[in-house]
């Protein structure tokens, strides 16, 4: 059995965790048919039939569902210990998450504790004999190939290195309630208190037509004014890199990418962004890109339709500025 | 309190210009490349500095490397550690679990020498083999909590307090030291070394060690680059003055009424 960890928000099993799932069905396919299981941890957003379902028109067997006063709050060590505790009840052959820093913590956490290998940010399977897989290293501009030769096998899936797709037939869908032990050093760090996140905002984001989007080269929090100019006359959404949510300029959820959005407007102006695999995952799948980079030999400028080259700061107000002129 | 802050920094190949592997595909080739530490462990650095000057207490760096990486050594020293350790040997045979290994003996021998490190701090990945590990079974080596992924920490209380950016929001951890905790950019601006930085980094005597186990090694076949994109990218100019070929664009693509 392949046993997935599914994380969840307001909308049931994140996308990531859906393609997770995906991903799995696939190695199931190729690895003649082993069933695919879940496990969620912890409250639910909605009642746990209604994420069963979903799970279930994914193709999802068994859901296995880890309740308990240990999972009030979350903590990496709480959490592996229920996926432990599935592991060791199904015999689960292959343990899988999504990238997120959830994913990847949990599933460190779990192999640390049986002593096996595991591999991060895995995009594809290259063979089950002995199980091959690739995965990104070097932020993506170097591809390993790793052989996870003990069981369970421990990988976590990089963020839309597959797509969501339902299953075709799907899966019983089965609620299977767990209630494991946790040992009391496993409860020591856990989140003891957390401000609520802005709303998420990213709804508009994934489905604009247009967007502007913005990286380091926007230079500060402060940078932004007319690259925000700009997205207003376009009527566009603002899309950012990592490297700008991680050093706070703009908030989380207006991130491109493998750990955050992925989007796929009618034009993508990509202003600032030098196109790492992972900003890439997120915006790969719009018609159209317009980079605007001071740099000819980044990344984004190889894989845009269209490119200016140039200091943002001059360009971003001269095109607002052009805008305005024709708007009258 | 005298705390001794613990560091851990990899020597890695800077990968932001071009990328040529190795002969036998195991490692990125640094002969053409500037080497550096990833932006997470400079980060932890500083959060080390800080936290060591806030309770008057010492930060500590340590690092697992071939000879050159006391360069990366010599850099933490100059920006406020006062002590490193170099545990010598080739990284590119050592998986995350023989890595977590050789930290936890050095862990373990200094506070048997009386030097504890009630706190060690690591990057959230390393920037070449981005395992996401090494911090979490160091952990489990020495039998102590772990915080993942921590922008900001303080310590108060014989506690270490962590600010971690979660699905939950801001996300506060407090744990009992002696504890992990593994470090996320974007919490602390890393400093720069000042000219006398430098020249008391220089006179900093490392400590010398060589691994205490094999390594198992890491689960590596080989590395290989993606392939190359054919690029059909159309330069509609330089500068501002591209500025209506762009706004030609966006009337063309209709998304902007013409
Ligand atoms: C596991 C993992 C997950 C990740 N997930 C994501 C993700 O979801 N999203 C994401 O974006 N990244 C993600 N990253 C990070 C990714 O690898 C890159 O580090 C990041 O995308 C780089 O952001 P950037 O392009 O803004 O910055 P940089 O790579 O620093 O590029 C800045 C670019 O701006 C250009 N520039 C500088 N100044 C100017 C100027 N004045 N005018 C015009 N151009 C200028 C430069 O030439 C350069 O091309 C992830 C990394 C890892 C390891
Ligand atoms: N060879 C090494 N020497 C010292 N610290 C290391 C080494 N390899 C990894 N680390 C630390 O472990 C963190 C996570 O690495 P990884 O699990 O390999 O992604 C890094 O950011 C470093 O702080």
């Amino acid at each position: 059995m392949i046993l997935v960890l599914v994380e969840t928000d307001a909308t049931g099993a994140i996308e990531v965790s859906r393609e997770t799932i995906t991903f799995a069905r696939d190695l199931s396919a190729a690895g003649g048919g082993v069933p695919v299981d879940a496990v969620v941890v912890g409250e639910l957003p909605g009642t746990a039939e209604e994420l069963a379902q979903q799970l279930a028109s994914y193709g999802v067997r068994d859901v296995h569902h880890a309740t308990g006063e240990a999972f009030s709050a979350y903590g990496g060590a709480s959490w592996a210990s229920a996926v432990q505790a599935v592991r060791d009840s199904t015999g689960a052959v292959v343990v899988t998450a999504a990238g997120t820093p959830r994913g990847m913590e949990v599933l460190a956490h779990l192999t640390a504790r049986i002593g096996v290998a595991m591999a991060a940010n895995v995009v594809s399977f290259e063979g089950l004999a002995p199980f091959t897989v690739t995965r990104q290293v070097v932020s993506g501009s170097v591809l390993e190939e790793m052989v996870l030769d003990e069981r369970p096998a421990v990988f976590t899936v990089a963020g839309h290195a597959v797509e969501a797709v339902p299953a075709q037939t799907p899966g019983a869908g089965r609620l299977v309630p767990s209630s494991p032990e946790v040992a009391e050093a496993d409860l020591i760090a856990r989140v003891v208190s957390s401000e609520p996140p802005q709303a998420d905002l990213s709804g508009g984001l994934k489905t604009a037509r247009v967007v502007v989007g913005a990286g380091r080269g926007a230079g500060s929090a402060e940078g932004f004014g007319d690259l925000l100019e700009l997205r207003d006359l376009l009527d566009a959404s603002l899309g950012v890199s990592r490297v700008v949510t991680s050093l706070g300029w703009r908030p989380h959820h207006e991130q491109v990418g493998q750990t955050g959005s992925r989007i796929s407007p009618d034009l993508y102006v990509a202003c600032g962004i030098s196109g790492a695999i992972q900003h890439w995952a997120g915006c790969s799948s719009a018609k159209t890109i317009l980079a605007i980079n001071t740099d000819a030999e980044a990344p984004m400028v190889a894989k845009a339709h269209y490119a200016v080259i140039g200091d943002l700061h001059e360009i971003v107000p001269a095109i607002n500025e052009e805008l305005r002129k024709r708007k009258g | 309190m005298s705390l001794d802050v613990l560091v851990c920094v990899k020597r890695v190949v800077d990968s932001s210009g071009e990328v040529v592997l190795s002969d036998d595909e195991q490692a990125v080739d640094g002969r053409y490349a500037g080497f550096t530490v990833s932006n997470h462990e400079e980060c932890a650095i500083e959060l080390a500095v800080q936290t060591a000057a806030a309770v008057g207490g010492a930060a500590s760096v340590v690092t697992l490397g071939d000879p050159a990486a006391v360069e990366q050594l010599r850099s933490a020293l100059a920006v406020g550690c006062t002590a490193a350790t170099h545990v010598e040997a080739d990284p590119t045979v050592f998986g995350p679990a023989d890595v977590a290994r050789e930290i936890a003996a050095v862990v373990r021998d200094h506070e048997a020498a009386g030097r504890p490190h009630d706190l060690v701090l690591l990057g959230n990945d390393a920037a070449d083999s981005g395992d996401f590990q090494v911090g979490i079974r160091l952990a489990y080596e020495l039998g102590r909590p772990v915080i993942n992924g921590a922008a900001t920490i303080a310590v108060e209380d014989g506690a270490v307090v962590a600010g971690v950016s979660g699905p939950d929001g801001h996300e506060t951890y407090r744990v009992p030291l002696p504890a992990v905790v593994t470090v996320l950019e974007g919490g602390v601006e890393p400093r720069y070394p000042t000219v006398p930085g430098r020249m008391k980094a220089k006179k900093v005597e490392i400590e010398r060690r060589t691994p205490v186990s094999e390594p198992s090694g890491p689960k590596r076949r080989r590395l290989k680059l993606p392939p190359p994109q054919p690029s059909e990218v159309q330069i509609l100019g330089e500068g501002p003055e591209a500025a209506p070929a762009v706004v030609d664009l966006f009337e063309r693509l209709g998304v902007v009424s013409r």
